[in-house]
């Protein structure tokens, strides 16, 4: 599995001088927002494709990260840069929350997958009713386009720092393929008694990977309130944040370093191409999602970075 | 080594052990057999940390291990395997058995050579990168055994490896857990497979609705009228004794 994390990795740094080729502001933002979804994909990979504990409320830390953000820039001063750090740090705390309790009584499967919905629901409501985050008013970041202020007069700012947190994401997930603990989150996932046999401390295994998770989608969460520089309640904890999150390793191939880079290019490409086709209608994007998740699940169940192999395969055949 | 004494366990209103103690000293292999729902695997579980008991002690190497999670026993030295095996399905047979030997290795390179060495010892050498799904069940009864060995334990608890193999799989077996006592593991299992109970065991132990009723060398164990009792029914032994069928 040494591969495919390499390419992975490579391909990333083979992204670095994009800003310089392209000239077109579309093509920069729609290279931000791919790996902005790869981001939040590799984010929900990590606990659900390695780990297996398939969460449908990934909004509940990246709405975490991006308040944590906010909140401490607008209210308190907080340099936005170090708000970038603290929101990993809140997203964690809050993935160690919803784990602690989920965990500890030993929900799994569907259950765990509702559970966390139920607690993106929770924050949703909780942000929509306490004053510090602006309620459904929503929470303005002030303008002030200075580098120093996590805000960038030109695409290109925003491009280098999404491109380095996916490039930390993509490690994570490399590390984990090749690490002591990565094997324990995957025996985990693959039989939970086994490993408690084998001496592997279940809860703490995926504690620690929903606290890695919600690190990365608080990053997440806190790159996306500087781009806009708008949050409220339904934009953080939203059930579409929590959607593409689980979509985007599906449809690329969940526990695989790849797969969540490959579903966010798939994910993006239709969305644009939905978008330009029926000029924006709200709301089609979801429908084309759910055709395309069950076109994915039932012919490719393990998402598109399966077709890598097999196209390797049928070429050694025809060679 | 191991030392269980008066475990009890109800489960609603079925008690499936009630007071049960026993034995097992360093470097033995000690069988625990009994009919079918004696309580054998529930007694495994107690013991291994996985089902909680309702009063009794279990110590290990002078220990009190009752109550302790499951893989803190593990790291203890005191290791189980599944009846119903439980491969990692997913994975390649090294994989599986590195995760055993995670819990010695320093890194997970190591981890990964050490399991080919222990998938040789039990005959998986060429099978090491096999998905664990691609198994046959006396392949997966092999593999438990495998990851169980990769950590090192002190003790094994075997629950029925033999159960679901044809004669010629289990003959070949038989030498493989001997090996293993003879590598310094002391052994406990439970087993339906007379056969291997008679020629592994040095002293067994019976369990009938939860309870120990005897307790010797196999040749005395299977001549008890108590064990003939609790496998074919009250008077039975003693129609036997007669020279009648039971």
């Amino acid at each position: 599995m040494k591969t495919p994390g390499l390419l992975a990795l490579a391909v990333l740094l083979a992204l670095v001088p994009l800003p310089l080729l392209v000239q077109s502001g579309f093509w920069l933002q729609f290279a931000i927002f791919t790996l902005y979804f790869a981001l939040l994909g590799q984010s929900w990979n990590l606990l659900g494709g390695y780990g297996g504990q398939r969460s449908f409320g990934h909004a509940a830390f990246f709405g975490t990260g991006a308040y944590a953000a906010a909140v401490l820039q607008v209210d308190l001063g907080v340099n936005p840069w170090l708000c970038l750090g603290l929101a990993g740090l809140f997203g964690a705390a809050a993935g160690g929350f919803v784990g602690a309790l989920s965990f500890r009584y030993g929900l799994r499967g569907s259950y765990f997958a509702l559970v966390t919905l139920a607690f993106a629901e929770v924050f949703r409501i909780v942000a929509d009713s306490v004053p510090f985050t602006g309620a459904g008013v929503g929470l303005q970041i002030p303008l002030r386009q200075t580098a120093a202020n996590f805000q960038f007069h030109d695409k290109a700012g925003f491009y280098a720092v999404i491109l380095a947190l996916t490039a930390l994401a993509t490690a994570v997930a490399w590390w984990l393929e090749n690490s002591r603990f990565g094997a324990e989150l995957v025996a985990v996932r693959e039989n939970e008694d086994a490993a408690r046999a084998l001496g592997i401390d279940v809860n703490r295994t995926k504690l620690w990977a929903i606290a890695l998770s919600g690190a990365l989608a608080g990053f997440a969460g806190s790159f996306y309130a500087q781009y806009f520089l708008y949050l409220d309640p339904r934009l953080a904890y939203g059930v579409e944040v929590s959607v593409t999150a689980l979509l985007v390793p599906l449809i690329g191939g969940a526990g695989t370093v790849l797969g969540p880079l490959i579903g966010a290019v798939a994910l993006r490409a239709l969305n644009e191409i939905s978008s330009t086709v029926t000029s924006g209608a709200p709301g089609l994007n979801l429908v084309l999602y759910g055709a395309l998740l069950i076109a994915i699940l039932a012919f490719l169940p393990d998402g598109l970075v399966s077709l890598i192999p097999r196209l390797y395969r049928s070429r050694l055949r025809n060679a | 080594m191991l030392e269980i004494a008066g475990i009890s366990k109800r489960f609603g209103g079925l008690t499936a052990v009630a007071d049960a103690s026993l034995e097992v000293r360093e470097g033995e292999i000690v069988a625990l057999i009994g009919p079918n729902g004696a309580g054998k695997t529930t007694l495994f579980g107690i013991a291994a940390g996985f089902i909680p008991a309702d009063g009794g002690s279990v110590r290990f190497a002078g220990e009190e291990i009752l109550g302790l999670p499951p893989h803190l026993v593990a790291r203890r030295g005191l290791v189980r395997t599944f009846q119903i095996v439980q491969p990692f399905a997913g994975l390649s047979v090294r994989e599986n058995v590195a995760v055993g030997c995670q819990l010695h290795a320093g890194s997970r390179a190591a981890a990964l050579g050490e399991a080919a060495e222990v998938a040789r010892r039990v005959g998986m050498g060429d099978l090491i990168d096999r998905p664990a799904s691609a198994l046959t069940i006396a392949g997966r009864k092999r593999l438990e055994l495998a990851r169980a060995l990769a950590t090192k334990p002190r003790l094994l608890l075997l629950d029925e490896v033999m159960a679901g193999l044809n004669p010629t799989e289990i003959v070949e077996l038989l030498p493989l857990v001997r090996a293993i006592r003879g590598s310094g593991v002391t052994l406990l299992l439970t087993e339906h497979v007379m056969q291997a109970v008679m020629s592994l065991a040095e002293r067994v132990y019976v369990l009938s609705d939860g309870r120990i009723i005897a307790e010797g060398p196999p040749a005395a164990i299977v001549a008890d009228p108590r064990v003939i009792e609790a496998y074919l029914g009250r008077g039975a032994a003693q129609r036997l004794s007669r020279g009648g069928h039971a």
